[in-house]
């Protein structure tokens, strides 16, 4: 057998390799490019490339985190951009950034490629520093924080009895006690719901303010097989946005990861695992209806992101969690989501399956 | 405190500040300007809906809507989240609920806040209404916020609206100001720090041997850590220069003046400082220069002729 069991697109990709950073509140003692560059040497010794040998390679990360335009030209020291390497970059989630990679291999113009991303949030207040990519007519002036936003669409489940504070509870327990085997993870074991943030979201419902990074090596065809024994062969991916006004939307909803996740051939058969982009636990109710995940899957073996979520890698860590599941046999077929803006905004799902057993 | 502690992580405050100057097109200068003369606008699609706020292309269709009608400031709350601590710049410093609220006559809802006494005075269906600014400007703050509100619509239905007011705003200026702790890691700590005692210290990479000045902790042909630390200078040889001639603001150097890249004895690569001590007109590349130090810099002000004969092209050839 040369390729996955279902295939769509021009080319067979997958992810052959995966690595992350230890999550922690704060690095001040690291430079960025120190906290990407170990991540880096691991996510390449994991496939005995060389830098030199990598075809593309693409970052996602955001200069509101670190005060500093073009911040990301730093990190490129980690890579050994000398000489000169075929690379880019997007200002969000890196799992954008995977997106932006497979597309440049399935033009057939590389066929391997490093795709890494990274947030230091510590510098700054992360709660803040998110208000300056909302609207800037409507929105930005009136600075409403991330965990605000997250708790009117909060209120808009519980209104609609689609959750209550009991589950949401269950749902933040749940994921840092499966984070108790994640070394990588900030938040493990049994971490106290706490008080209201902002009603109904307590602070358990909130993912943890951190520093951290994440690189997957991508690769096509017969060479994936050559890197890796059991390559995630990536059988769907999409990305799809919703219209940016909060009060145009069905807070309760989210049709354009439901959207994504029909392109990407989700419904196409059973999944066993999801890893999904919930940095609220409120948004794992509204995942689970979009992707119609039922109880026989595990969502979010890793902790997730109310464990661990580093902005701007976050996403990206979601399709390394579940690549790694496939490559160590936990998983045969996996979904990834992936999230960036206030209350699901933007959506990415990737559907991932191992060669058959 | 042991030998082998590293030094202490400089930090320092940055201050990020841009009054960003936006242009409003044709629907968001009407919606603007109205909410300076406590008219709210909203816009309405080929199919009947009202969007308040209202946008310039449907959402669903993409076709442009210019189709101004004016509904009430009076309305309902759709969703809403109760914020016990404010944070900084929000439009109420007081405890205050997060609401989207569906204005009298629209089909959509708009995010502002909500003045009331606790969370058990705020419910989803709740009526309220507009509390004006004092002031206004054209700018979604005109409205200071939503309030309670018991009576009846002040509406009935949304009447159309030329959107034309005397004195239009057609520009917001986007006022924002992000506070940070900026620590510049292990490598250049230890520079600002060698720095301060009149010092230059790079990082050699441990592949191709290169000392990097100022050392940002990665070789970037190798992609390898940088740790072995190395003192360079603090005499150094201009490999390429330029003449300023243009005054900057709040800078009090004469021009014309020389600016220059300058390898520092030991280096492998050229850092830039500017040429004093020589006129302009004299500088020229393989020009040997150290370090001027002021009282209290901390980094050289300047690099001087050392007078030594010139460097030969061939020493620094590789690192112009």
């Amino acid at each position: 057998m040369t390729g996955p069991r279902t295939s769509r697109y021009a080319r067979d990709v997958a992810v052959v390799a995966f690595a992350q950073s230890d999550h922690r509140r704060r690095t001040d003692e690291l430079s960025e490019v120190e906290m990407v560059m170990p991540v880096l040497h691991r996510v390449l010794a994991a496939t005995g490339l060389k830098a030199g040998e990598i075809g593309f390679t693409c970052s996602g990360s955001s200069d509101y985190l670190a005060g500093r335009a073009f911040s990301f030209t730093m990190t490129l020291d980690g890579v050994g951009a000398w000489p000169p390497i075929s690379e880019s970059h997007v200002e969000t989630d890196g799992a954008w950034a995977l997106h932006e990679a497979w597309v440049k291999l399935q033009t057939g113009e590389a066929d391997t490629a490093l795709v890494y991303a990274y947030g230091k949030s510590s510098p700054g207040s992360v709660r803040d520093v998110l208000t300056r990519q909302l609207d800037p007519y409507y929105l930005a002036p009136l600075w409403p924080d991330s965990v605000a936003l997250a708790a009117l669409q909060a209120q808009a489940l519980l209104d609609a009895g689609e959750t209550d504070e009991p589950a949401l509870a269950a749902i933040a327990a749940r994921s840092r006690a499966d984070a108790a085997a994640n070394p990588h993870a900030q938040l493990r074991g049994d971490v106290p719901q706490g008080d209201y943030q902002v009603r109904p979201l307590r602070t358990g419902d909130c993912p943890p303010v951190g520093d951290g990074a994440a690189a997957v090596i991508l690769a096509a065809g017969d060479l994936a097989r050559r890197l890796c024994e059991r390559p995630a062969w990536i059988t769907g991916i999409d990305h799809r946005i919703e219209a940016h006004g909060l009060g145009l939307r069905d807070l309760t909803d989210s049709p354009s990861t439901r959207i994504a996740a029909r392109h990407a051939g989700l419904f196409d058969a059973p999944v066993d695992t999801a890893e999904l982009h919930a940095p609220f636990s409120s948004q794992e109710v509204v995942l689970r209806k979009a992707l119609g995940l039922g109880d026989t899957v595990a969502v979010n073996p890793s902790g997730g992101p109310l464990a661990a979520n580093p902005m701007m890698a976050a996403g990206l860590i979601r399709i390394g969690e579940a690549a790694a599941r496939i490559h160590r046999g936990a998983s045969d077929r996996a979904v990834a989501h992936a999230t960036s803006g206030p209350c699901l905004q933007q959506n990415l799902v990737a559907v991932l399956e191992g060669d058959a057993r | 405190m042991t030998a082998a502690s590293p030094p202490e992580v400089l930090r320092a405050p940055l201050v990020v500040e841009f009054p960003f100057t936006r242009s409003l097109g044709p629907v968001q200068s009407a919606f603007l300007t109205g909410l300076r003369d406590s008219v709210v606008l909203g816009v309405k699609t080929a199919d009947g809906r009202v969007l308040v706020p209202p946008v310039e292309y449907d959402p669903v269709t993409s076709e442009e809507i210019r189709d101004l009608v004016e509904v009430a400031a009076t309305g309902t709350v759709t969703t809403w989240a109760w914020n016990e601590r404010p944070r900084p710049h929000q439009p109420l410093d007081t405890p205050f609920a997060w609401v989207l609220v569906k204005l009298d006559g629209a089909d959509t809802a708009l995010l502002h806040a909500l003045d009331a006494p606790g969370p058990e005075a705020v419910s989803t269906g709740m009526r309220v209404r507009v509390r004006w600014a004092a002031e206004r400007t054209g700018a979604i703050t005109d409205i200071a916020c939503f309030e309670p509100y018991d009576g009846p619509a002040a509406a009935a239905a949304p009447a159309p609206h030329d959107g034309v007011f005397q004195d239009p705003v057609t520009g917001i200026v986007a006022e924002a100001r992000l506070d940070y702790t900026y620590s510049p890691g292990r490598a250049q700590t230890a520079y600002i720090n060698a720095l301060s005692e009149q010092r230059t210290v790079g990082e050699r990479c441990p592949s191709c041997h290169k000392v990097y000045v100022p050392p940002r902790g990665a070789c970037p042909t190798c992609g390898v850590a940088t740790t072995d630390q190395v003192e360079v200078g603090p005499a150094g040889t201009v490999t390429t220069f330029c003449i300023v001639n243009i005054k900057a603001r709040n800078l009090d150097i004469e021009v014309p003046y020389v600016y220059a890249h300058i390898a520092l004895d030991g280096a492998g690569l050229a850092l830039h400082g500017r040429i004093g001590g020589i006129p302009y007109d004299q500088v020229r590349m393989g020009l040997r220069v150290e370090p001027v130090w002021t009282e209290g810099g901390r980094h050289p002000d300047h690099y001087r002729p050392t007078g030594e004969p010139d460097a030969d092209y061939d020493a620094y050839k590789e690192l112009i």
